[in-house]
């Protein structure tokens, strides 16, 4: 039984159906609380989640996202059931950790990860456009590096517990969710009252839907990043047709909602700066090509027992608060007394992503192994 | 006989290293990985390249034996 599950899972059927149903819980989410032309973004989650600790103070972008905690225990519950939970950690660590910190800086220029970037298209969001060519950009380049020998090395397997530290972690972020405790006057934890990280589907609902979602995608390997690595590499076309499942269910889930509107301009939590849509996120998809897997999929894999995707995680938490800290985050488009203000990176931003393209860049051509 | 090792390698080293293999041709390749992700990967890719992939476990670990 566990067996043909497996192999179903596996199939072309199967990462298409975990696609669809992300396409269809995301847009679902929206509907029922989380951020508009939003749903479910890996990144902005995980910067809503670093807000609301503390690390960074931007008022409007704190909140403990159930969905991030569903997804790593969700990943843990199928690997546990399948057999899969394999503790394992030592694959250049603090690589993936700076990798992990340039990928967030990239995606919080553009604002959004991958699959907030399909979801954004699934809504007629137009500057996911732009964003989606930067991805394959960076992709591209890291498939580049991956053909010239670039390897971040072997990982080991060790102790169970090693394992186990993420999912605990996580478990912690649930109970802070949950019981909501204030550790100084004004906090931590911190909870917008206003603005994006005010907006969230119930508890219940967004923990519930990101262990399903975990679920699906710890057994069909659902990852972005690799879709469109898998075409650039090998031809191979597998992930990809998960990926475009979810963008037409998402498209065909927010028809049936009525949140679809086409447009550039003053879209909600976004810019129009073309150039820095692309760019943002070419630095993010190198860093996720660098590390091998998109938010998502370094958050299923954390779920598993993976350590270097747990760090990986963790370097993209602090890369929120460096982004918030140091204003490298993007504003928003602006409608003032009717005129419309298009938002963007601020300098340091923009500096910020050079930086890490020339990070990226040095980690391809310095981290591969002479070729046979 | 080839082997390739990409025991604790992460995505996509296995497929990168066993489809080098493969184009170098010399037959039965054996490859060996420490997850079922990198085994289904490796299986898919070797398929599509006209190879029989024959699966054999060993404890928590996979042997592919790819031979065309």
């Amino acid at each position: 039984m566990l067996e043909r599950l497996t192999k179903f899972f596996a199939s072309r059927w199967g990462v298409i159906l975990a696609g669809a149903v992300i396409g269809v819980l995301g847009p679902t989410l929206q509907k029922l609380g989380n951020p508009p032309n939003m749903g479910i973004c890996v990144a902005c989650f995980e910067r809503d989640i670093a807000g609301a600790l503390g690390l960074h103070r931007a008022s409007v972008v704190q909140y403990i996202r159930p969905e991030i905690v569903g997804f790593v225990l969700g990943s843990t519950i199928a690997a546990l059931i399948f057999r899969e939970f394999k503790a394992r950690v030592g694959s250049a660590p603090i690589v993936r950790f700076i990798l992990g910190i340039f990928a967030m800086i990239g995606a919080l220029v553009f604002l959004g990860c991958p699959w907030r970037a399909n979801f954004r298209l699934a809504g007629g969001d137009l500057n996911a456009i732009p964003a989606l060519i930067g991805l394959v950009i960076g992709i591209a380049i890291g498939v580049w590096f991956l053909r010239t020998g670039y390897n971040l090395g072997r990982s080991q397997k060790t102790y169970t517990a090693v394992g186990w530290i993420m999912p605990v972690l996580m478990i912690g972020l649930l109970l802070l969710v949950i019981f909501r405790p204030v550790f100084s006057e004004g906090g931590p934890i911190f909870f917008s009252e206003k603005g994006p990280g005010s907006l969230h589907a119930p508890l219940v609902v967004s923990l519930a839907i990101g262990l399903v979602i975990g679920f699906l995608a710890q057994r069909t390997r659902f990852c972005t990043m690799g879709a469109i690595r898998d075409v650039i590499l090998i031809r191979d076309f597998h992930l990809i047709s998960g990926v475009l499942a979810l963008l037409v269910a998402a498209f065909m889930t927010n028809l049936v909602y009525g949140q679809f509107k086409v447009g550039y301009a003053a879209q909600p939590i976004s810019h129009s700066n073309f150039l820095w849509n692309m760019l943002g996120m070419v630095l993010a998809g190198l860093a996720y090509a660098l590390a091998g897997g998109c938010p998502g999929r370094q958050l299923f894999l954390a779920g598993e027992g993976d350590g270097d995707s747990g760090i990986f995680v963790l370097g993209m938490i602090v890369g929120a608060a460096i982004s918030h800290n140091f204003n490298l985050a993007a504003k928003s488009d602006a409608v003032v007394e009717g005129a419309l203000q298009v938002g963007g990176p601020s300098p340091y931003g923009m500096i910020a992503v050079i930086l890490g393209l020339v990070v990226c860049i040095v980690i391809g051509f310095t981290m591969r192994e002479k070729m046979a | 006989m080839n082997i390739v090792d990409a025991r604790g390698l992460s995505c996509p080293q296995p497929v990168i290293l066993a489809q080098k293999a493969i184009v170098k041709g010399e037959f039965p390749i054996e490859v060996y990985v420490d997850t079922v992700t990198s085994r289904e990967n490796v299986r898919r890719m070797a398929e599509k390249q006209g190879c029989k992939v024959e699966i054999v476990q060993q404890d928590d670990e996979f042997k592919l034996v790819l031979t065309r």
